[in-house]
């Protein structure tokens, strides 16, 4: 155990014994039924989001790069995902294996996407690359829109209705077909095939692989490109290189939550994957730190689950929900009250920063 | 012809509402360098104060609007005192998220206030149009909107250009501490542009709904959205820039429903914005900051 | 703007987040129950039979999810008679279908033993998958796609299904104004309005009407349809077919009366409620068509209106109209099966559905009676807005 000696190391894993005990106790407690089907049923989303909160950390938090489109990617991941899943329903009959040939290629076609959006995006900085990526993320959300994807005997039929005049009639599918995507109405009737289990598993590839790259020679290209262009390319590190590297790796990653997520719900349609989603993200990493994937991860689970747990507060929820964040924000951010609250809480405060 | 005049007249009328809207985020951030997403929901509330005024209390337009105004710059001076004066410190992301917490909080006491079915907003101005405007559909909303656009603009610009206060904010957008080193008040500076800036809202959320008579606890989220881009457009921070940006993605918005696709216009309006933000990385009038080594 | 990406400074702002965030959760915990409101307890029993309803309580579309869990809440309420009680309980799904599926998870931990609802179609399609999978009875007011229904033998609708909207407005087009260029506006960006398009078209091409204009928006770009009017305007339209909802309809017919064109415009079950639209000149929609199964001015449905002022303060629209016919058909299953509160959540899904099959119901929508499917079957009725009050064409 030598290696745990190294501080980075040692807190890498404490990060992935956080995962595994979680699994552990959560899929225990499922297996024993005390946990309510209010929570159960959010264990799959949750673990799509954490993955999510990852991914976009590297952009946001390892890269210093603001994207507002996130869930763009994760769009392109759950459709395309969805279409993987239904079309190979007959080829492989295993879910399991059929959920991870999908996310598989969910994660490459997100990553193309993140590709291709990630050469021109990538010129610009700061506010303008937010604006870049917020556009990017409505402008994949109208094109899933205009998607018509059928799949029968022959194989795939695709159909981009610009014109907002086809149907899926005009696939023309033969007997036996289905329609997969039907433009607005997305897809629907998906099998259900997303477990806890292969979201652990998402999550602990998610971990492994964005903090490798953090710990790796790119990922220090990557901070110290972050920290000070001008030094980093000085020294002769190439920019777009290293930032394209962590926004593909996080298009990707987005690609595969997005799959996970699209085969948890028998439907699916292109307006969940808005703008709205992607800030929803953004709060997870925020309120998690930048560059914590432990608090990420903490941020995402707890900020799925609290607008469920309000639901007693009636009509009041969502009201309740915004005057959270903004405390939470408020507290965590405002030296004052941050040492107000260290006050109050002097022992967890404590305990925490020893085990950092 | 005279169809794509119409068109072009449909765009600069939509245009203008885009504008008058990004000349508040474009003040806001230009001097506060905060992303405000609460913006939209402060043109949200000026709006159905107005409503109220008129409809339930029979005020006529003119006080309505006033009383929009003031309730606006209070919420305004409101919001920035308490949610994003003690994060002055920290960094802009937990200041642009506690902005969305307060989006949110507004939608929701809006819909626990106002409710949720939508009203219609009576516009609050209405002359007859002459012609040839008349004949292309130009209503008196987009004439009025144009004008109080171009006023503004000019005001904002009489107004960091030449007196003391705007000279100060004019400071504290370049250089907080330096400015706090001359004297000036950092945080009444900011919180003068917020208050300056949600009049402006209060201004915009009447227009806007005199021109899109639904008004609902969501009414203001949408084209803050889209205002944002128009200030991004002309060059966020440049006040004729957030004129020429609104006025062009209106008329960049018509002309793709129009001609291209009903379905694609927002991502055609993006795309066109991609694509000027690529060869002009500051937008259409911003200034382009080159990094001294 | 330059970001701080210190990680470090933000470790220990995740544990006072962390603490916030767990305060918060225990706020919540303390205040469990507060949503769930009684129907009515009037019968004495003691246990009352759990009704469960899901719509957007909050976000752009509320307006509608209100209407519907008003409706099933006054239902509720009204058929709580007979030796038969109701509780009942309404959970908010944001318009989205993954809070749905939470919501309806949540309502089952209730102990719900019928759903009326979800009210929009995406999240119908997930809540009536989970209910077939766990065998919980549901009947949706208001979600039309055939896709709520298909393949799931306790899933029931309340309203037309998308295509008999569609199919139907084409027939009734092609009856009554065969002779008029028909522009389309519908929302490309929704289910519902793109399934009754959809539809359209293939019965508007086979009865041969002339459609000169098909045009979309979408919800962002919902705020002014000046570029779609003067695009129908110029191919000639003298009629707009327009599958939407109510809220883009009356910015639809404002921007039109503004322009001042003179056309008809056409809508489906989900334009009722236009006249309920505060402060909304309903001049602008005089002449206005559409296809749906309810009126709050037909004397029949007098007394639901009247309870459903009283309560909520609004006139009812179809919304509501649809989830107190899915109350009463509940109600008329239950009484046909003896399903009572100490039935099992299962128990009771496969005795209602097989009811079902069985009963007509005489509905504030109609006279209602459903196929295997799942679908509903009642006549479709076309009214025309004459004097700000809904008429029947």
């Amino acid at each position: 155990m030598k290696f745990l000696n190294d501080k980075v190391t040692r807190r890498d894993f404490l990060t992935y014994g956080l995962v595994v005990a979680a699994f552990i106790v959560v899929s225990l407690l499922a297996s024993q039924g005390v946990i309510p089907r209010s929570l159960s049923g959010q264990l799959v989303p949750v673990t799509c989001y954490v993955v999510m909160a990852i991914s976009l950390n590297l952009v946001v938090g390892v890269a210093g790069d603001l994207s507002l489109g996130h869930a763009g990617f994760m769009s392109v991941g759950a459709f395309s995902g969805v279409v993987c899943a239904m079309s190979l329903s007959a080829a492989i009959p295993d879910d399991g294996i059929r959920l991870a040939v999908s996310m598989v290629v969910g994660a490459l076609f997100a990553a193309v996407a993140g590709f291709l959006i990630g050469i021109p995006v990538l010129r610009l900085r700061g506010d303008y690359l937010a604006i870049v990526t917020l556009a990017f993320g409505e402008i994949i959300k109208e094109v899933v829109n205009c998607l018509i994807v059928g799949t029968d005997a022959i194989g795939l039929h695709v159909i981009f209705n610009v014109a907002g005049d086809k149907t899926v009639d005009d696939l023309h599918l033969l007997e036996g077909g289905v329609a997969i995507i039907k433009g607005a109405q997305g897809a629907s009737g998906t099998e259900k095939i997303a477990t806890f289990a292969a979201g652990f598993v998402l999550v602990m590839i998610a971990l492994a692989v964005v903090l490798n790259l953090v710990r790796s020679r790119a990922g220090r290209a990557i901070m110290a490109v972050r920290d000070n262009r001008i030094a980093a390319e000085s020294v002769g590190l190439s920019i777009t290189k290293y930032r394209l590297i962590a926004f593909v790796v996080s298009a990707a990653l987005a690609g595969a939550a997005g799959a996970l997520y699209g085969a948890n719900f028998s439907q699916l349609s292109p307006a969940k994957f808005d703008f709205n989603t992607s800030i929803l993200v953004l709060v997870f990493v925020v309120l998690g730190g930048l560059g914590n994937m432990r608090g990420s991860i903490i941020a995402a689970v707890l900020l799925t689950i609290l607008p469920e747990a309000l639901r007693g507060f009636s009509d009041y929820r969502m009201l309740v929900y915004a005057i959270v964040l903004i405390l939470v924000m408020l507290f965590t951010n405002n030296p004052q009250l941050k040492l107000t609250l260290g006050k109050l809480l002097p022992k967890r405060e404590g305990a925490v920063a020893h085990g950092e | 012809m005279t169809v794509f005049l119409q068109y072009l007249a449909n765009g600069l009328s939509m245009g203008s509402v885009y504008a008058i809207i990004a000349l508040g985020y474009t003040m806001v951030y230009g001097i506060a360098k905060m992303l405000n997403f609460a913006h939209g929901d402060v043109i949200m509330v000026g709006a159905y104060v107005s409503f109220c005024a008129t409809s339930y209390l029979g005020l006529p337009a003119p006080v309505a609007v006033l009383i929009s105004i003031l309730a606006c710059t209070a919420l305004g001076v409101l919001i920035e005192g308490l949610a994003y004066k003690p994060l002055r410190q920290a960094g802009p992301l937990a200041v642009l998220i506690t902005a969305i917490g307060v989006s949110y909080l507004l939608q929701n006491a809006a819909q626990l206030i106002w409710g949720a079915t939508p009203k219609n907003f009576t516009a609050i101005v209405s002359f007859p149009v002459p012609e040839p405007l008349a004949s292309l559909n130009v209503s008196a909303v987009s004439i009025t909107t144009i004008i109080v656009c171009l006023v503004i603009m000019a005001a904002l610009m009489w107004f960091t250009g030449h007196t003391k206060m705007g000279k100060a904010m004019r400071a504290v957008s370049e250089d907080k501490d330096a400015a706090r080193l001359m004297g000036i008040n950092v945080n009444r500076t900011i919180s003068m542009t917020f208050a300056i800036g949600s009049a402006l809202a209060a201004l915009a959320g009447v227009l806007m709904c005199s021109y899109a008579p639904v008004l609902q606890p969501t009414t203001g989220a949408m084209p803050g959205i889209k205002a944002f881009t128009a200030a991004v457009f002309g060059g966020i921070g440049s006040i004729p820039g957030a004129f020429i940006g609104g006025i062009l993605l209106g008329i960049i918005e018509a002309m793709a429903q129009a001609y291209i696709s009903s379905s694609l216009a927002n991502s055609i309006v993006f795309a066109v914005l991609i694509v000027v933000l690529l060869v002009k990385p500051a937008g259409l009038l911003g200034k382009y900051v080159p990094e001294k080594v | 703007m330059s970001l701080n990406m210190n990680p470090a400074m933000n470790r220990r702002s995740l544990v006072a987040g962390v603490a916030g965030l767990g305060a918060a959760g225990i706020l919540a915990g303390c205040s469990g129950g507060g949503a769930s409101s009684d129907g009515g307890s009037a019968a004495g029993s003691g246990s009352a039979i759990k009704i469960g309803s899901i719509g957007p309580k909050t976000g752009a579309t509320a307006s509608y999810g209100l209407s519907v869990t008003n409706g099933a809440e006054l239902g509720c309420k009204e058929f709580s008679v007979d030796g038969l009680s109701f509780e009942y309980r309404s959970e908010d799904s944001t318009g989205n279908a993954e809070t749905a599926v939470n919501a309806y998870n949540t309502l089952v931990d209730w102990g719900m033993q019928a759903l009326v609802g979800p009210t929009l179609t995406g999240p119908s399609v997930s809540v009536a998958a989970s209910c077939n999978d766990d065998r919980t009875f549901m009947i949706t007011p208001s979600a039309s796609s055939e896709d709520v229904t298909s393949g799931k033998d306790c899933v029931f609708q309340v309203c037309f299904t998308d295509p008999n909207q569609g199919k139907n407005a084409a027939l009734f087009l092609a009856d009554k104004y065969a002779d008029e260029k028909i522009a389309v506006i519908y929302n490309s960006g929704d289910a519902y309005s793109s399934g009754i398009y959809n539809a359209f078209k293939e019965q508007a091409s086979a009865s041969k009407l002339q459609i000169v204009s098909e045009e979309a928006f979408k919800d962002d770009s919902a705020s002014s349809f000046n570029n779609q009017l003067t695009k129908a305007q110029a191919a000639g339209a003298t009629f707009i077919f327009a599958p939407i909802y109510y809220t883009p309809a009356s910015v639809l017919l404002t921007n039109a009366h503004d322009m001042g064109y003179e056309v008809t415009l056409m809508g489906c079950d989900g334009m009722d409620g236009i006249l309920g639209v505060e402060n909304f000149d309903t001049s602008y929609a005089e002449g206005l068509l559409l296809m749906t199964p309810f009126s709050a001015d037909d004397p029949a449905s007098a007394d639901f209106v009247k309870a459903y002022q009283d309560a909520y303060g609004e006139t009812p629209d179809q919304f509501a109209a649809d989830a107190y016919d899915g109350v009463h058909a509940v109600a008329e299953a239950i009484k046909k099966v003896g399903v009572t509160a100490d039935t099992a959540r299962e128990d009771a899904c496969d005795k209602l559905a097989a009811a079902m099959l069985e009963i007509t119901v005489e509905g504030l929508t109609g006279t209602l009676s459903w196929n295997d499917k799942g679908q509903v079957e009642k006549d479709p009725t076309a009214y025309v807005i004459t004097d700000g009050k809904y008429v029947k064409a």
